[in-house]
């Protein structure tokens, strides 16, 4: 799975992060990078700080020490939205889709960084408007058939069953065709089949498009079978760091994470 | 037909045109209550402000006149002739443009993440600012407004409708007043384009989305900054038609921006978030208020209009709080 063409430079670089909020240190001087087509994962136990960490890459949080690289440059407080246009696609833990617009809609969001018509042509939206609107509505139909959601595409996804509205997240990220997508916990509360389905997907995402895959989970078993390398945190510092192997066999993190063995 | 029910037609047919004016004052606060979470107390003064500036172009005044001439000692008021009406309209909504950046870069900017009761008051704010700077720039006087629609009762209505009464009756036609007509046909023209935009375009799915949820606008790349801009620049462009219509009909003055107080209940009755709600709430407020006046009206004394709208969102607010289109309000414990 892992060979070692498919994975290149590094893409992104975080530097001895530490943020806080007023008295609550969430990450601690934490370093690690992210190469070109890897799937990364950072796991922990609850509290450890991986959602801080994803909101700090995709510029939710700013933290307080460190730096963010990002494509060999250094990275200034950006907001968000900048970052998202830099190239970051995320997905959150909770789901942020917009549950009134129907499957389509919410795909075609995704689409907006990459979308160039002005406020006028889109006004008068024959010409320019309308044929970018047709290309990149043939992208989106792409993605829809990539993750087999043709049956939902006009539903609302307020309406969606959980496992499925997580799928549709995925394929807004996967919209914006961006060069680091972050998964927040892609699989959770999923039972296994949706699980299963869930992984496919996001080795498919990794192996035809090439994209960069950075993911938070809880499930461990999935982790290991996914990642070409894992971080460990625990209270917002580092554990440990490198590939499912070394990571499983790290004493600190069996410790930490795994539980302490009795024997 | 009876004239009793040819009279209650007409008087259905007029509530349905001042209900269109009504929606049309509602349709501003819609587009910033959906976007923004912000209930835009200024959208009246909004209008009343589209409307002097347009004929301060229109008849060529010279913007804050009187401000320079107590200052130089100048005797400035007019620069010439006026200008073109569809110029002057273009002029008009490019202020309005200007003034939803100004009003982005200047207040809005610091009230993120506010709670809704500081924004409201900061709109209230921003009606008294908007009100005395617009009293400053274009002066206090009552001024009339046209912009070439037609107006006065319609003829052809009239004449049509004249021979439906029983042979014998007196009844000398329906009347409507042409502007109405006008105003209505804008005003569905304007919601069908807003409709379309906000359906098909990229700007108008953002501006979906954020109203839908903040966070994920965010996360795909919209700046929910220039979304307020836009935002605020359309609400201004509906308060300039609606100031049009409302300055065309009863004059350009203070008393203009009071109609934003009669949206309150056409919001109550159509819910905040709904486009389709402003307009028909508008309608049945319209229809309700004048239907009310005419036939029990008389009996209570008359003058009903000024309540009845408010009377008919109370009643409505016992039975469905969100309103008839509204995003229904689950609260699970």
């Amino acid at each position: 799975m892992s060979e070692a063409s498919r994975i290149g430079d590094t893409l992104l670089e975080v530097k001895n992060i530490s943020l806080s909020f007023g008295g609550v240190k969430a990450l601690t001087d934490i370093s690690f990078d992210i190469k070109e087509g890897e799937v990364r994962a950072i796991i922990g136990p609850n509290g450890a700080g991986k959602s801080s960490m994803l909101n700090v890459i995709s510029g939710f949080y700013h933290p307080q020490e460190g730096e963010v690289w990002f494509r060999g440059e250094k990275r200034g407080a950006l907001k968000p939205y900048q970052v998202a246009r830099q190239g970051v696609a995320r997905t959150f833990q909770n789901i942020a889709l917009f549950k009134g617009m129907s499957t389509l809609d919410n795909l075609m969001t995704g689409r907006i960084t990459q979308m160039k018509t002005n406020m006028f042509w889109q006004a008068i939206w024959k010409g320019p408007a309308e044929r970018e609107e047709i290309e990149h509505r043939e992208r989106v139909e792409h993605i829809i058939d990539f993750l087999g959601i043709q049956a939902i595409r006009k539903t609302p996804v307020g309406r969606l069953p959980y496992g499925m509205q997580k799928r549709v997240e995925l394929g807004r990220a996967l919209a914006a065709e961006a060069k680091l997508l972050l998964l927040d916990e892609p699989m959770a509360g999923m039972n296994m089949e949706e699980k299963e389905d869930m992984s496919r997907f996001i080795l498919d995402v990794n192996d035809e498009f090439g994209t960069t895959i950075t993911l938070i989970e809880h499930d461990i078993g999935v982790v290991m079978d996914l990642s070409d390398r894992v971080v460990v945190l625990d209270y917002g510092c580092k554990l440990a760091d490198g590939t499912p192997d070394i990571v499983r066999n790290d004493q600190a993190v069996i410790d930490a994470y795994l539980g302490v063995s009795h024997d | 037909m009876s004239p009793v029910i040819l009279n209650a037609l007409e008087v259905i047919l007029n509530g349905l045109m001042a209900g269109v004016m009504y929606a049309l004052v509602a349709l501003g606060f819609v587009l910033i209550y959906k976007a923004s979470g912000i209930f835009n107390y200024a959208q009246g003064v909004m209008a009343l402000f589209a409307a002097l500036t347009l004929v301060g172009f229109q008849t060529g005044q010279i913007p804050f006149a009187h401000l320079i001439n107590a200052i130089f000692g100048t005797k400035l008021h007019h620069w010439g002739d006026g200008m073109n009406t569809f110029l002057a309209i273009i002029l008009t909504m490019l202020v309005m443009i200007l003034f939803a950046w100004l009003l982005e870069k200047i207040v809005l900017k610091h009230m993120v993440n506010q709670a809704p009761i500081i924004l409201f008051m900061t709109t209230i704010g921003l009606a008294y600012f908007m009100e005395g700077f617009g009293d400053l720039m274009w002066g206090a006087d009552i001024k009339t407004m046209d912009v070439g629609l037609p107006s006065g009762g319609s003829f052809w209505l009239e004449d049509f409708t004249r021979g439906w009464a029983a042979e014998g009756t007196e009844y000398y036609g329906m009347y409507i007043d042409v502007l109405d007509v006008w105003a209505a046909g804008i005003a569905i023209l304007l919601v069908i384009a807003l409709t379309l935009f906000s359906q098909y375009t990229k700007t108008g799915r953002a501006l979906r989305a954020v109203a839908d949820d903040h966070q994920a606008a965010l996360t795909v790349g919209i700046s929910l900054r220039s979304i307020w801009i836009i935002v605020w620049s359309l609400a201004g462009f509906v308060a300039l038609v609606a100031g049009i219509m409302w300055g065309s009909k009863s004059g350009v003055q203070f008393s203009l921006s009071l109609i934003a107080l009669k949206a309150l209940p056409v919001l109550i009755l159509g819910g905040f978030t709904s486009i389709p709600g402003a307009i028909i709430g508008g309608l049945i407020i319209g229809v309700g208020e004048k239907l009310f006046e005419y036939s029990i009206g008389s009996m209570i004394g008359g003058a009903t209009e000024n309540w009845f709208a408010y009377v008919l969102a109370l009643a409505f607010l016992m039975f469905r709080p969100q309103g008839l289109f509204g995003e229904k309000i689950i609260e699970r414990v």
